[in-house]
């Protein structure tokens, strides 16, 4: 293997004489004393390698001994993820010894002792390639599959699967025999360099399949697709954590892994106090049962922040690999880049706009692009949605974070401090947010399929509505109440009507928290037949009296229970309310 | 200083304003040195040629000034003995009394483990209304006061010093002014409650670069409080727009690429590392805190300048003091001010009816804003306006002034009588089981 002496030290920049061949994004380890920390090559000039240190590198010396490993940063992939709180170079944050992250402490993530019940699925004989499926153990509930590594290449003939039984991680679960006769021993745990994208499936096509979240902002209006990308930039105070939250725990996924990625401590503790006390709406258990956190807070080193997003993506790839619905969530991606462009700016790397790495978008992109919906080699189906969010700098969303992540993610929730600050919760502006999903053919043949014809249209119609909507307001605002038709104003509450009704919800409330698309559907029927209505209005006052009892007896519909003897009355109540001003040809 | 050991280097081969660079073998990353007598940092190692960060200033350091590394990284002697006394950013003592004697830790530390902390639960009470009974601050959160330059942020500051319910203070000085360095002193020392204070002051009479090792020698000393002694321990920290400048002075001399706002590319790692030292520990680990109120100045009033900016994302909320015309006193400014963690503790460590009584009150008061707005414009007030305006003049007497010292049960009671006194129970919106329990007849 390839060792080196460190020759220069600026900050965790440090650059290694090297005495053998090393690649681009290898790992070494650079002792200093008892400890090695970890580095990663970033750069090479000639025998000059420059490393980027995933510690503090305190008290490194000229002279310290460098040892390369031959590898790119890796997971490490097998049963026992699960459930697990990771830093961003996934060591296992509960079995860290001590109050302080000690730095050079790295540990195994996995369970080595663990028994798992394990099913055969390949038969000897059975031609497999990466990623096929060998067998299978119970994690968490989760079939959690034990496949081909990712890194074979070729075709190979099965030669031997363990029968049905209790093994542990290391145990040899299968012998596979290459094209040359050679064989080779599969355990349950592979490893993957996280910066390469795991493309052992057949077709990625592109997303069709609505991610039923179960928020009426997103499902009706902005859908989110199973293998799609969305961002939301979270202005403080906005809601953003409890956005989060309700679409972690009501989206239809198996598996959700959580990146906090340079954001605060105590949030992050906030999340390891909440999540295990979710319920899951999905099976009555703990949502952590199936959740992985990849926690890399804003004070641990920057290079292993940029390293974390990469960290749970390689895994949630793993896990669509399965066969299984991951939804993995990076907040925030802004801190990301700034991790990169403090590397870029010590590499003394001409700098782009805002002094970020020249190459800020495409690296984005990249990254972006791993998501998807995919068809495995077997014909199963998987996927990983990507939600990213942005913290733009003065909340400006013209930096090149923002504007690089806009150019990938198909969908933007606006979440909007005006919009908090006037409680309309979800705090995501209908107007600014877009799903590109909605316009793709493959989503409308989906939705028709699932609900009914017309659904985009009527989204679009209701769009149009709330775009009106605000127009008008902007004209009551400028002319007065009294300075504009009466017609105006009913247009105007009609909107209104469309926002308390279908886009604010009560993720407090037990029953308007969780609305199943049907539900939605039912709604979004609803309401846009109120609007498809002209009224017989004498003055705006008389407009504003009759919307907000029709508002008020919605949402009482949205808190009781589906089709019950209360949610009932309250449409009977409603459809006498809207008699009585409703004109019919 | 230097020991018989010690290698004594004499060619100096650069010198910026803050920085100089020699050839030397065997020096650490991150290690200390005098420079013909005056501290300096390594920043930077190329082969045998290193770069070190002056921190008094470069001024009159000749090329053949005598150079030796200390072998170790800025370190601090902590120990009881830290209490009721003023040091400088070396952590020397400036108050003429003798040298601390501990053990010597090094500033900087590493992070606590994310696991390991405890979500905040803790009540800090400070006495001003505004940030006790609006704003309400929770052991292991980090706040800032984002203030302008001439508003008597430092006065704030040592009011907070003086009242709060926490074991030990620890003040963190950076570009202070000397008249405000001695009235720190002189308040400290009248009160009689030097002995939970330990001080670390750099004044504008100090070199800038030193202010960089105030906030680290503040936070190793309250570390020590808190995971030794399982204290409650507060950190102010003023002025953090003074540190950052300092960051952005040094970064310039070493030629980096400047960010935003000429400031380095880090610095929201920078300020992370700082603010990220709040923290609650569980009771396991002995239960002791450490609280982060910090001080940043802004140009202008704009928190769009990256110094605020990068700071409103790593802090939990933030205060702004704004000077209320119909008293004629500073107040904490109910509108924009926001601790984002005070739901952890009010109305469950305080008494039942804070949050609503908290909310109906900056409601109201925000009621009287309008009816002024109205008013300025010529036009009528009705009844409920001009109840409002008392209301909220009263309120800012009573309760908001910066020099009102209650606690929060008093601030309560007295909101009650407040709202009693100008309206109706229906006019100020609180749910009924309260009004019905809390209304003053």
């Amino acid at each position: 293997m390839t060792t080196g002496k460190v020759k220069g030290i600026i900050s965790n920049l440090v650059i290694v004489l090297v005495d053998g061949p090393v690649s681009q994004n290898e790992i070494c380890y650079i002792t200093i004393g008892e400890t090695k920390l970890m580095a990663e090559v970033i750069k090479v000039i000639g025998e000059n390698v420059y490393v980027q240190v995933f510690e503090s590198t305190r008290g490194l010396k000229v002279g310290n001994h460098v040892e390369f490993t031959g590898h790119m940063l890796e997971v490490t992939l097998g049963p026992g993820l699960l459930s697990r709180n990771y830093d961003g170079l996934q060591n296992d944050l509960d079995k860290l010894h001590g109050v302080f992250l000690q730095r050079g402490e790295y540990n195994y993530p996995l369970d080595e002792e663990k028994k798992w019940h394990f099913k055969p699925i390949a038969k000897v004989g059975d031609k497999v390639d990466a990623a096929a499926w060998l067998g299978e153990v119970d994690e968490n509930h989760q079939p959690h599959k034990i496949m081909v590594p990712f890194v074979f290449k070729g075709v190979y003939t099965v030669k031997a699967v363990a029968k049905e039984g209790d093994y542990k991680i290391h145990d040899i679960m299968a012998v596979l025999t290459d094209s040359e006769g050679v064989d080779h021993n599969v355990t349950m745990v592979q490893k993957w360099p996280v910066k390469k994208a795991v493309l052992a499936y057949k077709e990625k096509p592109r997303p069709f399949k609505l991610l039923e979240t179960g928020v009426r902002t997103i499902d009706t209006a902005n859908p989110l697709c199973e293998g799609g990308t969305g961002f939301i930039p979270g202005p403080f105070g906005t809601g953003k954590t409890v956005l989060q939250h309700a679409i972690s725990k009501q989206a239809e996924a198996d598996i959700v892994i959580i990146a906090a990625c340079g954001e605060r401590a105590n949030e992050v503790v906030e999340t390891f106090t909440e999540f295990p006390e979710l319920d899951d709406p999905h099976t009555g258990r703990k949502l952590m049962e199936r959740t992985i956190i990849i926690a890399n807070t804003s004070n641990m080193p920057v290079a292993s922040r940029e390293a974390s997003v990469y960290t749970s993506m390689a895994i949630a790839e793993y896990y669509r690999s399965m066969g299984l619905r991951v939804l993995l969530m990076a907040d925030s991606t802004s801190r990301w880049a700034q991790a990169l462009r403090e590397m870029s700016n010590r590499l003394e790397e001409l700098p782009g706009q805002d002094a970020f790495p020249m190459d800020l978008s495409a690296i984005i992109g990249a990254f972006y692009a791993r998501a998807g919906y995919v068809y495995l080699n077997n014909g199963a189906t998987g996927s990983v949605t990507f939600l990213g969010t942005v913290s733009p700098a003065g909340g400006n969303l013209k930096e090149p974070v923002t504007e690089g992540t806009k150019k990938v993610a198909r969908c933007f929730y606006a979440l909007e401090q005006a919009r908090a600050d006037r409680k309309r919760y979800p705090a995501v502006n209908p107007i600014d947010s877009y799903s590109k999903y909605i316009e793709y053919p493959e989503f409308e043949e989906y939705i028709t399929k699932r609900i009914n014809g017309g659904w985009t249209k009527k989204v679009n119609d209701m769009k149009t509505l709330l775009q009106r909507g605000k127009e008008i307001q902007e004209q009551i605002n400028i002319l007065g109440d009294d300075g504009v038709p009466v017609d105006y104003h009913e247009e105007f509450w009609k909107s209104e009507v469309i926002d308390f009704v279908i886009l604010q919800q009560d993720a407090f409330d037990k029953i308007d928290s969780v609305c199943p698309l049907e539900r939605q559907e039912y709604m979004l029927d609803l309401v846009m037949d109120i609007c498809s209505y002209d009224y017989d209005f004498e003055n705006f006052l008389d407009v504003n009296e009759y919307f907000k009892k029709v508002i008020n007896i919605c949402k009482q519909m949205n808190y009781s229970e589906w089709q019950s003897a209360d949610f009932n009355k309250y449409r009977a109540q409603l459809d006498e309310l809207l008699a009585q001003k409703q004109i019919k040809d | 200083m230097a020991k018989a050991f010690q290698k004594i280097y004499t060619n100096i081969t650069a010198i910026t304003k803050a920085t100089c660079s020699l050839k030397a073998e065997g020096v650490g990353n991150d290690e200390l040195a005098m420079v013909n007598g005056k501290l300096a940092q390594v920043v930077k190692i190329m082969g045998d040629d290193i770069t070190l960060q002056v921190f008094e200033g470069t001024e009159g350091i000749p090329t053949n000034a005598e150079v030796v590394f200390l072998g170790k990284s800025p370190s601090l002697k902590v120990s009881d003995q830290l209490a009721g006394r003023f040091f400088n950013a070396y952590g020397d003592p400036i108050d003429g009394g003798p040298e601390v004697e501990g053990i010597e830790i090094e500033i900087g530390g590493p992070s606590v483990n994310p696991v390991r902390r405890k979500q905040p639960s803790e009540l800090i009470a400070t006495g001003i209304a505004g940030i006790d009974l609006n704003n309400t601050l929770v052991s292991g959160q980090k706040i800032p006061f984002f203030a302008d330059p001439d508003q008597p942020y430092n006065q704030v500051m040592a009011n907070v010093a003086l009242r709060a319910e926490a074991d030990k203070i620890i003040l963190g000085a950076m570009g202070m002014t000397n008249d405000d360095y001695l009235y720190f002193k002189n308040v400290f020392q009248n009160a009689g409650v030097l002995d939970r204070i330990v001080s670390f002051v750099n004044t504008t009479e100090n070199p800038p670069v030193e202010r960089l090792l105030v906030p680290d020698m503040a936070l190793a000393a309250a570390e020590y409080f808190a995971v030794e002694k399982h204290q409650k321990v507060l950190v102010l920290l003023t002025d953090m727009t003074l540190y950052a400048d300092a960051l952005a002075i040094v970064s310039n001399r070493m030629d980096q690429i400047p960010s935003k706002d000429s400031m380095p590319g880090s610095l929201y790692s920078d300020l992370a590392k700082i603010y990220e030292k709040a923290v609650q520990f569980p009771q396991e680990a002995g239960g002791g805190s450490i609280t982060i109120i910090a001080v940043t100045t802004l140009s202008g009033g704009d928190i769009t300048h990256a110094i605020p900016d990068n700071t409103g994302y790593i802090t939990e909320g933030q205060l702004y003091l704004r000077r209320d015309s119909d008293i004629g006193k500073v107040i904490v400014d109910p509108f924009r001010s926001l601790s984002r963690l005070k739901q952890l503790v009010a109305g469950k460590k305080t008494r039942e009816d804070h949050p609503q009584v908290m909310n109906a009150a900056v409601r109201l008061y925000a009621d009287a804003a309008n009816a002024k707005t109205k008013k300025e414009n010529g036009f009528d007030l009705t009844d409920y306006d001009e109840r409002c305006l008392k209301f909220a003049k009263q309120y800012s007497d009573k309760i908001l002034a910066i020099d009102v010292n209650i606690n929060t049960t008093e601030m309560l009671d007295i909101a009650w009588e407040l709202f009693a006194e100008n309206f109706k129970p229906e006019e100020v919106n609180i749910k009924q089981q309260l009004v019905d329990k809390y209304w003053k007849n």
